[in-house]
């Protein structure tokens, strides 16, 4: 018996639809997340509320209302998160602590995203050698325990705003770099990268044009991982009181502060503490989010 | 193995050297000397200082005696505490910090290892619903935050009758256990948090795996199948975490000793700090690198060794 | 009596975001004492699932139903503790993958000895010297140093011979094998094969061959069951369903073995090997009609709108085919 024509029956020719961009059809699906939107927004306000809010309140984070000193969080009257010892209003210092805490968590996120990416870029493209030196050192890097180098740092080099986020972006940008690294290893692989070399492009222009661009959905989600671990970074030395330093506040400042008078204001603690928790908790679920919204481009 | 062993161990000393170079010049190069706030000191006090701890030699001589001292196990004097070398200071901090801290990495690998497997093997039941939650919780809430709630919770509204607290709000006293439970709690929900996330991930991809369904086609009942096949495998994702805790337990030895104002390494370190002792901050820096190192270096050997498909 | 009788047994898994799927269907079917069962299909035919679902070693989501009776009792039904009690003792299980079969953390003395002792409740000592007689007994060399060493220290051909002396330590009335070559170099194939065929012959261990082989039925198997999408297609003893293929389907795997002749004498070296051309349905995928319709050379519109069943075929003893074309049709484009 010979082998029968094939009579599966022809599909429906399905209708066509609208061609979508991998940038869209992530976006899409980062939209789907809900979990991911609501801490979206929910940062959205924060981060509104810290660099806008004080335009529309009256206080100064250091101005004293020695008619109320020490009163608890109340939502009539002026101070909804109450006021320290020295009648400063808690939920301004709370907002301008904030502000400082971002600035630095952005920043720092900034300026470490550049050395990584620079650095992991460079090493997965050049390999050989060249990689295995640089890789080495990321990975002495990471034995090094890198909060005492900073206390030490921050002791050292003073404690202007700068100079803190120098010293945490100093060690934040290794997981970067190796990210960065294995990406950029399997583009090079890749046919268009072998284009644009028999086409003369130098090797600079070749990291710049060419591969950077393409690791940009690596490099976001390792920047959403990266901020939370920069605030918590700055959050701690200014706990240690060798973070910001006076007149500037942030969270963790507003968090020694208030440990230190638990027993008779815990609001101190606690309005401060709630806004870093919920900032981090809502960055990590960005996060998410986007590392699932852009892992599907990939496949 | 050996030649892996040998290789790994290697590495240590560059790592170290670089490290300690670093921070020796950082230390030296920035602007003021440790004696410039003593404003009283006579020319002769001063020269004799400056003998005494070196510092009116070249740089580089200082450097190299520096590190010759090192390698006998000297750290060096204390620049503060004029009386008291470094060596002293680092005993009697360690016991505090080992006490509280080296105590609470077992404690959290034991519990951690449980509730991993607990909630691995009643998957989706109401297990793993609280073990994923405090799993969060460590996650998320940093320990500078977690530790004053506690210390909130368990010294100021939980009191004894004598108006005291529950148990004491922080310091030393007589290193008696009330002194160190709470700072233990601390490390160790922190760590929990992590290894049982870890071990929950790595026990359930264990037990859908191939050799676990022979296991089970061999009428092996469930308590030998987790045991027996399940948990070595599981645990080495667990084994590479603890590199990476005994890092964070440094920051979190940090943290928590300033909550809780226990006179350990990590107070040692910022006060030292503070106090610009660069001799004690080095020698600090040092001990701590090369602990880090080393310990890195034991949880590498140590899954090389669990697993009988490396060997050599 | 038969040794195993299943009747109507069918395998359902839950999914998430979508209606379930019926994985396996009123499959039947007898395994007598000593006799050796071939059970052919192609990949997600559900053959594999037929016999999970004997064991209980179906996922979370899986589901079975129908009745297994062994011993007097309804396997599907029975708790996985009491099921312990029946498996690795009385009804042994070889997997397909000898690498990924066996533990890779303990060594093979510790996975040979600990059924022993957990059905029979010997000491690990005399567990261990039946182990290492078993492991001559499957043609390991220097089995007694070799059994303190671990799975990856092994072949793939001797791990999967370690797991055949693993299950049958214990002496089970029936051997489960899921395709127990189809991972292993063709010349040992041969030699699994034969080492099946041996311990039939000398224990009487009924045997459930699972594979999508068809050679390496004809060297084993006294019965055979064909199944498609999920159901059998035909059911009959080796002999016959070699000689006289009665459904398309099996027809159309027997004419796809490549031979040395052309079945005729012939050799024409040029010929194209034959397939059957398409591919077979998703599992779960709902289908109205013979669910092999849409590559049969026999289709006709009743195919396509009715469901056919097993009916059993006129003049063979323990023949069954389900298929709405009558034989002689089948015969005549043999001719």
């Amino acid at each position: 018996m010979n082998t029968s024509p094939s009579t599966t029956a022809p599909t429906a020719a399905a209708a066509p639809r609208r061609s979508r961009s991998p940038l869209e059809l992530a976006f899409r699906h980062f939209l789907r997340n809900r979990a991911a939107l609501v801490s979206l927004v929910i940062l959205g306000l924060i981060i509104i509320a810290c660099f806008v809010g004080p335009l529309f309140l009256s206080n100064d984070p250091t101005a004293n209302d020695w008619g109320a000193i020490s009163i608890p969080p109340t939502l009539s009257g002026q101070h909804w998160f109450g006021t320290d010892e020295l009648g400063r209003d808690l939920l301004v210092r709370t907002l301008a602590g904030g502000r400082v805490s971002l600035e630095v968590g952005l920043l720092g996120t900034l300026v470490s995203g550049l050395i990584g990416v620079a650095w992991g870029a460079t090493a997965g493209y050049i390999g050989g050698r060249t990689d295995a030196v640089m890789m080495r050192i990321v990975d002495m890097m990471y034995a090094i325990p890198y909060m005492l180098i900073a206390i030490l740092m921050m002791t050292l080099l003073g404690r202007a705003f700068y100079l803190v986020v120098l010293t945490i972006s100093a060690f934040s940008w290794l997981d970067m770099a190796r990210v960065v690294r294995g990406q950029t290893l399997s583009l090079r692989t890749r046919e268009f990268i072998d284009a644009a070399r028999a086409t003369g492009v130098s090797t600079p222009g070749i990291i710049l044009r060419h591969i950077v661009p393409n690791l940009l959905g690596v490099v976001v989600v390792y920047a959403t991982v990266t901020v939370p671990g920069i605030v918590l970074t700055e959050s701690v030395l200014s706990f240690l009181g060798l973070g910001v330093q006076e007149p500037m506040t942030s969270w963790g400042v507003l968090i020694n502060d208030g440990a230190q008078k638990l027993e008779s204001m815990p609001w101190l603690l606690l309005c401060p503490a709630v806004m870093l928790c919920v900032t981090l908790y809502c960055v990590n679920f960005v996060g998410d989010g986007l590392r699932d919204a852009l892992d599907t481009k990939e496949r | 193995m050996l030649a892996y062993a040998l290789r790994r161990t290697l590495w240590v000393i560059p790592t170290v050297l670089a490290v300690i170079t670093v921070c020796y010049l950082m230390l030296h190069a920035t602007p003021g000397g440790p004696f410039d706030t003593e404003k009283h000191l006579s020319a002769a006090t001063l020269a004799n200082l400056n003998a005494k701890y070196h510092l009116d030699q070249p740089l580089w001589k200082q450097y190299l005696l520096y590190l010759n001292a090192l390698l006998h196990g000297d750290l060096g004097p204390s620049v503060r505490y004029v009386d008291w070398s470094v060596n002293d200071l680092v005993s009697k901090a360690l016991p505090v910090s080992l006490g509280v801290g080296g105590l609470s990495v077992p404690i959290a690998l034991v519990i951690g290892v449980l509730l991993g497997t607990a909630a691995a093997v009643r998957r989706d039941g109401i297990t793993d619903r609280i073990v994923m939650l405090l799993g969060n919780v460590g996650n998320v809430i940093p320990p500078f935050v977690l530790g004053p709630i506690l210390v909130w919770v368990f010294a100021i509204l939980l009191k004894r009758s004598d108006g005291h607290g529950w148990l004491p709000a922080g310091g030393w006293g007589d290193g008696g256990w009330r002194y160190r439970v709470l700072p233990m709690a601390l490390l160790v929900i922190i760590n929990v948090s992590s290894i049982a996330r870890v071990m929950r991930g790595s026990m359930i991809e264990v037990l859908s795996g191939n050799f676990i369904r022979t296991a089970r086609a061999k009428g092996m009942p469930g308590h030998v199948i987790v045991l027996r096949h399940a948990l070595k495998p599981a645990l080495m994702p667990v084994v590479s975490l603890l590199g990476s805790i005994c890092i964070s337990s440094i920051t979190a030895a940090v943290v928590t000793e300033s909550v809780f104002a226990l006179p350990g390494l990590g107070q040692l370190v910022v006060d030292g700090a503070i106090n610009r002792d660069y001799t004690l901050v080095l020698g600090l820096v040092v001990l701590t690198t090369v602990t880090a190192v080393v310990f890195n270096l034991l949880v590498d050997l140590a899954y090389a060794w669990l697993d009988p498909r490396i060997r050599y | 009596m038969a040794l195993l009788e299943v009747k109507d047994l069918g395998v359902r898994f839950a999914r998430r975001d979508a209606a379930p799927v019926d994985a396996v269907q009123r499959v039947s079917f007898t395994l007598e004492k000593g006799k050796t069962l071939g059970i052919v299909g192609e990949s997600g035919s559900g053959k594999s699932q037929t016999v999970m679902a004997l064991l209980g070693l179906l996922p979370g989501n899986g589901q079975a139903s129908g009745e297994a009776l062994y011993g007097g009792r309804n396997l599907l039904a029975l708790s996985q503790r009491e099921l312990n009690l029946i498996r690795g003792d009385r009804i042994g299980m070889v997997f397909q993958d000898p690498m990924t079969s066996l533990n890779p953390f303990l060594t093979v003395e510790r996975q040979m000895t600990e059924g022993l002792q957990l059905h029979r409740g010997i000491s690990r000592r005399d567990a261990r010297q039946k182990a290492i007689e078993a492991l001559q007994r499957v043609w390991i060399p220097d089995a007694a140093r070799r059994i303190d060493r671990y799975p990856h220290e092994f072949s793939g051909g001797m791990r999967q011979r370690v797991t055949i002396a693993t299950a049958l330590l214990t002496e089970p009335e029936i051997l489960i094998a899921d395709e127990p070559t189809t991972a292993l170099d063709v010349t040992v194939q041969a030699q699994i094969i034969e080492l099946l065929r041996e311990l039939n012959r000398e224990l009487g261990t009924a045997i459930i061959l699972i594979t999508h082989d068809m050679g390496v039925v004809a060297g084993l198997a006294d019965d055979v069951m064909v199944m498609y999408a999920g159901r059998t297609v035909e059911r009959a003893t080796a002999q016959a369903l070699f000689e006289n293929p009665t459904h398309p389907y099996t027809r159309g795997l027997l004419d796809a073995l490549p031979r040395i002749d052309d079945g005729d004498g012939t050799h024409d070296i040029d010929a194209p090997l034959r397939t059957i051309a398409g591919n077979p349905p998703a599992p779960g995928e709902a289908i109205e009609g013979c669910a092999f319709a849409p590559r049969c050379a026999l289709a006709k519109d009743q195919c396509r709108s009715t469901r056919p069943e097993l009916e059993p075929i006129a003049g063979e003893k323990d023949g069954w085919r389900a298929c709405l074309r009558p034989v002689d049709e089948m015969m005549e484009v043999v001719r």
